[in-house]
């Protein structure tokens, strides 16, 4: 397999605030919004130096997201920011009527999701989020993977006419993909060839999908790794080419088992071409107190289980 | 610009559209359309500086106007199809299936002078205030109109946007109330407890106008005339109506809030309400 070079360490929130600032400068019509959470949210510099384009909207979501709606039929590309499950799960109905109903130029920027959120524990963490976004028509759903991806998905986000979910962590994770990438919304990125498996995982789980690789290559086997950091539209092409070619899949995410990556792709494979698939995901529970790397490792989010997930897989060829 | 007069007449006709409408749907909310139907024709016909031929989804350079109280659907396609958003054939489609006058208002099917959705109540004032905040991003003079139902101001959102509008100076915005005391499940005092819907604005920091008879025309043109002057406040127009208000047997009660008449008592509330502009 290929060399990662990783060039630090960084969490993808930096990259969402990074890249909102980068949107920013090329684009007098980007909008930062959020709800008293402007340092978790990294906008700091943006709110800095755009503060006439900044709006902090208190304790008050819901209201958020309308607000952002109404703003962005006047031209605005508002980012409305704040935890993924609080533009999620407690705004679901504005978010269905304003922003995807609607048809709306909304951004909606969700940091902090799933497991890896950590120590706050489980009221804090979501892993239904790209279930509830993925359910709604019309949602673009993107799950980038470090730093420099979120980054470059986040200036797509802003390029793109419509309404998008962005999802990003807290944690400090290897930055590994190029510093000068374009984002392109839709594609799946094939990371490493490989012929015996592929392992399409998305967000957080890349990372660990690599390890898994190097991991299953000293065990002779081959695998392919593809990130899925467009979830919604899903690049269909790409998952079915890779799985008639490999015959054995695994989906690697930091979500539910219900209505995520894994289900979505076991849907496409169902109509298309049923392969044997195992799932690395967060089950049916919710999330815990624990460092980032305690709870990936409870959870069954880690290499070593796409590694064990991988070889369940190649047996059921 | 209509006069009073001619208000009078054309809040007539979109009575007897209402009523026309909602008894063809066979289902459909009447009570608050009746009781907002002077209002809403003060705001159409008199008070919004609008062009129906020219009508654009952002706003630009025009008043707008974000129904909140979904639900008044009747009344507000009515209203957009007699200023000349759309012709008045088209109010006979109401929740008929490939209509463009959805059960409740709605972007998809394009119906011209629909800014947003609105139907699950609590959010159009949101909405309005993304716009009002648009508006003064560009420097723009125009005002942003809401209509919200007194019973939906139990929904939480109201008060969070409440706060936000206040906080933001946002005095280019305009939003009033059909304070009508009704909702499904009975009198809105029986049910939400909401006191006294002037206090709570004032407390929350707007420029709050009560409007003790709101189908009198010159009382309602004289409180939009007080909120367009506002400076560094929102304003909040609170309108005393009657649920149902123009047919007897619909008035001042909860039961007809979203119950279709049939076609006889539509011929017992048509023959109360003069056809002024010819029926669709």
């Amino acid at each position: 397999m290929k060399e990662y070079i990783v060039t630090g360490k960084k969490d993808t929130r930096s990259g969402f605030g990074d890249g909102l600032y980068e949107a920013g400068k090329q684009n007098p019509a980007v909008v930062a919004m959020t709800a008293d959470l402007l340092p978790s949210l990294k906008m700091e510099k943006f709110a800095a130096e755009f503060p006439e384009r900044f709006v902090e909207c208190g304790i008050a979501e819901a209201n958020m997201v309308g607000a952002a709606a109404g703003l962005s039929l006047t031209g605005k590309i508002p980012f409305i920011g704040s935890f993924a499950e609080f533009v999620t799960g407690r705004v679901y109905d504005q978010v269905r009527q304003e922003v995807a109903y609607g048809h709306t130029n909304v951004k909606i920027a969700s940091s902090h999701a799933g497991i890896t959120l950590g120590e706050d524990g489980a009221t804090h963490q979501t892993m239904e989020d790209v279930a509830l976004m993925r359910a709604l028509p019309g949602m673009v759903v993107i799950n980038p993977c470090d730093y420099n991806q979120t980054k470059a998905a986040t200036i797509a986000a802003a390029e793109y006419v419509g309404p998008v979910y962005l999802r990003f962590g807290r944690p400090s994770v290897p930055i590994f993909t190029p510093a000068d990438q374009k984002f392109e919304i839709g594609k799946a990125i094939v990371l490493e060839e490989g012929t015996d498996v592929t392992i399409f995982a998305t967000g957080h789980l890349v990372w660990e999908a690599l390890q898994a690789c190097k991991a299953l290559e000293e065990q002779g086997i081959s695998a392919e790794i593809i990130d899925i950091a467009t979830i919604k539209p899903l690049d269909e092409e790409a998952v079915l080419a890779s799985a008639l070619k490999t015959k054995a899949v695994v989906v690697a995410e930091e979500h539910s088992m219900h209505g995520g990556l894994g289900e979505l792709i076991a849907g496409v494979l169902a109509r298309k071409a049923p392969t044997p698939m195992e799932f690395v995901n967060g089950g049916d529970k919710f999330g815990q107190s624990g460092s980032p790397a305690e709870l990936m490792k409870a959870y069954g989010l880690d290499a070593d289980h796409i590694v064990e997930a991988a070889k369940k897989a190649i047996a059921r060829k | 610009m209509s006069t009073v007069q001619e208000l009078t007449r054309t809040a007539s006709q979109i009575r007897r559209d209402i009523v026309r409408m909602v008894c063809e749907a066979g289902s459909g909310h009447p009570g608050g359309s009746l009781s907002s139907t002077d209002v809403m024709t003060a705001l159409y016909f008199h008070v919004m500086k609008h062009d129906p031929a020219n009508w654009s989804r952002s706003g630009k350079d025009a008043d707008v106007f974000v129904l909140s109280a979904g639900h008044l659907a009747p009344v507000y396609y009515a209203t957009l199809s007699r200023a000349g958003y759309f012709p008045p054939a088209e109010l006979g489609t109401l929740r008929k299936f490939g209509t463009r006058l959805q059960g409740h208002p709605c972007v998809e099917t394009g119906l011209p002078g629909v800014f947003q959705p609105s139907g699950s109540l609590g959010q159009g004032l949101s909405a309005a205030i993304g716009f009002a905040l648009g508006k003064k991003m560009d420097g723009e003079k125009n005002y942003v109109f809401s209509l919200l139902g007194d019973g939906e101001s139990e929904e939480g959102q109201i008060w969070e946007a409440a706060i936000f509008a206040a906080h933001h100076k946002l005095d280019n915005l305009i939003a009033f109330t059909d304070w009508n005391g009704q909702q499904i499940d009975g009198a809105v005092e029986n049910v939400g407890g909401l006191g006294d819907l002037a206090d709570k604005w004032s407390a929350f920091g707007w420029n709050v106008i009560v409007v003790d008879d709101g189908h009198d025309f010159e009382k309602i043109l004289a409180a939009f005339d007080i909120a367009k002057a506002s400076v560094g406040k929102p304003s909040m127009i609170l309108l005393k109506t009657e649920m149902g208000h123009g047919v007897d047997f619909m008035a001042g009660t909860h039961k007809w809030h979203g119950k279709a008449p049939s076609a006889e008592q539509r011929d017992a509330a048509l023959a109360q309400l003069e056809e002024t502009l010819g029926d669709y």
